[in-house]
């Protein structure tokens, strides 16, 4: 589907008529879907793989069971704002969102802003203590792309773990952007995990300012989709900013998935860590994209990536793009990327205890991720995230 | 009971096994003795299941039941066990949960009712204590930054849980010191008893002055060729593996 039958399918008398929203809706026509000749695109197809997109394939929102939410949250139904369901702590808002367009930085970004329903907006006064709340995205019964957007402001000293969740049924686009600053001192955990239906398309866009001395703790574990990808763009605009930037992806099947991240170091004395794991089995294809971007200005700054798969299955592939971009000369950067398949010792060795050989792979398999899960430690969120897992290994039946 | 008649294996179209009789009745414990390349490692391989080596003849009946004809980890569920020659590193899998695993695949398998964690660590800390072990051997990677010596002690402690009916123990005395060669015969020793076999392969007399075999076999050329009491092994180490083959 090209973007113009992709755009005759929107019901256009929706979008809001304000100016950034049809500028945006102008930016999204003259970009159309990224093709492999954007750069930021050469692994991932998005153009090829809307064209064989299925609308048809209708999900049900019924059969999904809502994750425990027994904490403050708030649960988007197709992008709106369901209140039936929703416990909003007191800093979550409903987001106006002609107010806030990001200014399409990307063909999704511009996207999300000109078609956006409804939002989200948490906002924490210095030195408030938000806690755990979790924001659930459930789709299915849309014809229509899903556009939310996120908005996340946290004072100096501000504290909060967001958990997030995507999950639906059947055939649906879901295009969130997230719009985190973090004031001096700030820290936040972002816990992420993308349990979409496996013929739904996820291409979520994060982005990340950071002040002085803030603290961002990020997990993304990608389970679903037909095609994903999670893209965060970081800026460590304030000294001494610490950025822990994990994702685990597990594919199979047909699956494409994309972790593609961009950190920006612009003051000294900055660290950033990323670990980042993809599974790949059958003739699924896993990308990683990681740039680290260190300005002149930002000496001593500390960054580290690692970057490992395993693959599952002859067909299943991988490709690994790191990036160093260094202007400063007093910096500390380092990368690594790994590729290899499980062992057949180790294998051999489970099974002379009586593990079965599925268990023992699922259990090396799962020994793999340990270090990509550092990040979620034994919060709330960690059940959540082991039984994510758990369902991947029923459905790539290893 | 073990019965191995006949039994010839290749391992990449090369026989190194040429017909291996051997009896090892409940409640025994054998020695397994032979110069390098006699074919004990590929013995214990063939009977643990390990791929890569191809039976071309004979049989092995374990409790009657047909062995080679068995999973891995149905032959341990069966209650086969063999301590590797060199136990393999398990980095991000923690050894509790490692062994809590494998002691409930087996008991699952044998119909048993599962152990939940309390109850198995309650076990494994007295396995631990008994076989002086150290306590936070539980808590590391499996035998992730073990030494050799922590890595043969952990097959033990795995051994002492899992309760085999069966114990191969493939040179475990291999690279130990004699503090932890008295362990782990200890630990074999702790478990020897009417349903308890092994077959204790290993190179070196000493640690058959720890663990005494019911019975010494000599391995050479991939065939048995002798058999005797404890005695025999003595005798090897007083005149070595020359001439063996020939006889």
């Amino acid at each position: 589907m090209s973007e113009l039958d992709f755009l005759d399918r929107i019901d256009l008398a929706s979008v809001s008529e304000h100016p950034h929203r049809l500028a945006a809706l102008d930016a999204f026509r003259a970009a159309g879907f990224p093709t492999r000749r954007d750069e930021a695109w050469h692994f991932t197809d998005l153009k090829a793989r809307m064209r064989d997109f299925d609308w048809a394939q209708k999900g049900d929102q019924a059969v999904l069971a809502l994750p425990d939410l027994s904490w403050a949250g708030v649960v988007l139904r197709d992008g709106i704002w369901d209140a039936a369901s929703s416990r909003p702590a007191p800093f979550m808002s409903r987001l106006v969102r002609d107010e806030v367009v990001r200014a399409g930085s990307t063909a999704l970004v511009a996207l999300n802003a000109a078609l956006g329903q409804d939002g989200v907006e948490m906002v924490l006064r210095d030195g408030e203590e938000g806690g755990t709340v979790m924001m659930v995205a459930q789709a299915g019964a849309s014809a229509q792309p899903i556009t939310p957007r996120y908005r996340v402001v946290l004072g100096a000293q501000a504290t909060l773990t967001i958990i997030e969740v995507a999950q639906g049924s059947g055939a649906y686009v879901h295009d969130p952007v997230w719009d985190i600053t973090l004031g001096p001192g700030a820290r936040l955990d972002h816990y992420r995990l993308q349990d979409e239906s496996v013929q739904s398309v996820h291409i979520a866009t994060v982005f990340v300012a950071m002040g002085e001395a803030a603290h961002y703790n990020g997990f993304t574990l990608a389970v679903g989709a037909s095609l994903a990808r999670s893209e965060f763009h970081v800026a460590l605009n304030g000294a001494r900013g610490d950025v822990h930037l994990n994702a685990a992806q597990l594919l199979t099947g047909r699956q494409h998935g994309d972790v593609t991240t961009v950190i920006a170091h612009k003051a000294p004395l900055g660290a950033s860590r990323q670990t980042v794991k993809s599974v790949i089995d059958g003739a699924a294809r896993g990308v990683f994209q990681g740039r680290i971007e260190v300005d002149r200005i930002a000496q001593k700054t500390d960054g580290y990536q690692m970057n490992q798969a395993l693959l599952l299955s002859p067909e299943a592939e991988i490709d690994s793009k790191p990036e160093l971009e260094i202007f400063a000369d007093d910096v500390k950067c380092s990368h690594g990327a790994t590729i290899g398949a499980l062992d057949p010792e180790q294998i051999f060795y489970l099974r002379s205890r009586g593990i079965a050989e599925a268990d023992a792979r699922a259990l090396l398999i799962r020994a793999f991720l340990t270090e990509a899960l550092e990040p979620i430690g034994e919060s709330m969120a960690r059940p959540l995230f082991e039984a994510a897992i758990e369902g991947w290994w029923r459905r790539a039946a290893l | 009971m073990l019965e191995i008649k006949g039994l010839t294996a290749t391992i990449e179209d090369k026989i190194i096994l040429k017909g291996i009789d051997l009896v090892v009745p409940d409640g025994e414990i054998h020695a397994i003795m032979g110069p390098n390349g006699a074919g004990k490692s590929t013995l214990s391989y063939v009977l643990s299941g390990r791929d890569g080596y191809e039976v071309t003849g004979g049989s092995v009946l374990f409790d009657g039941q047909d062995l080679l004809a068995m999973e891995p980890e149905a032959r341990a569920a069966a209650g086969v066990f063999l301590a590797f020659q060199y136990p393999v590193e398990l980095p991000g899998v923690g050894n509790a949960n490692f062994i809590r695993t494998a002691v409930n695949a087996v008991r699952k398998a044998r119909g048993e009712p599962e152990m939940d964690t309390v109850a198995f660590l309650k076990e494994a800390r007295a396995a631990i204590k008994r076989l002086s072990m150290p306590e936070d051997m539980l808590k590391r990677n499996v035998n992730v930054g073990f030494s050799g010596g922590e890595k043969k002690r952990n097959e033990i402690l795995q051994m002492a849980l899992l309760q085999p009916r069966l114990a191969l123990l493939d040179e475990t005395d291999s690279g130990l010191d004699i503090d932890a060669l008295r362990i782990v015969a200890d630990g074999v020793n702790a478990a020897r008893g009417p349903n308890f076999s092994a077959l204790v392969i290993t190179h070196y007399q000493r640690l058959l002055d720890h663990i005494v075999p019911d019975r010494v076999h000599v391995l050479a050329g991939g065939r048995i060729v002798r058999s005797g009491g404890p005695e025999l092994a003595l005798e090897l180490e007083a005149h070595g593996y020359a001439g063996l083959e020939a006889a």
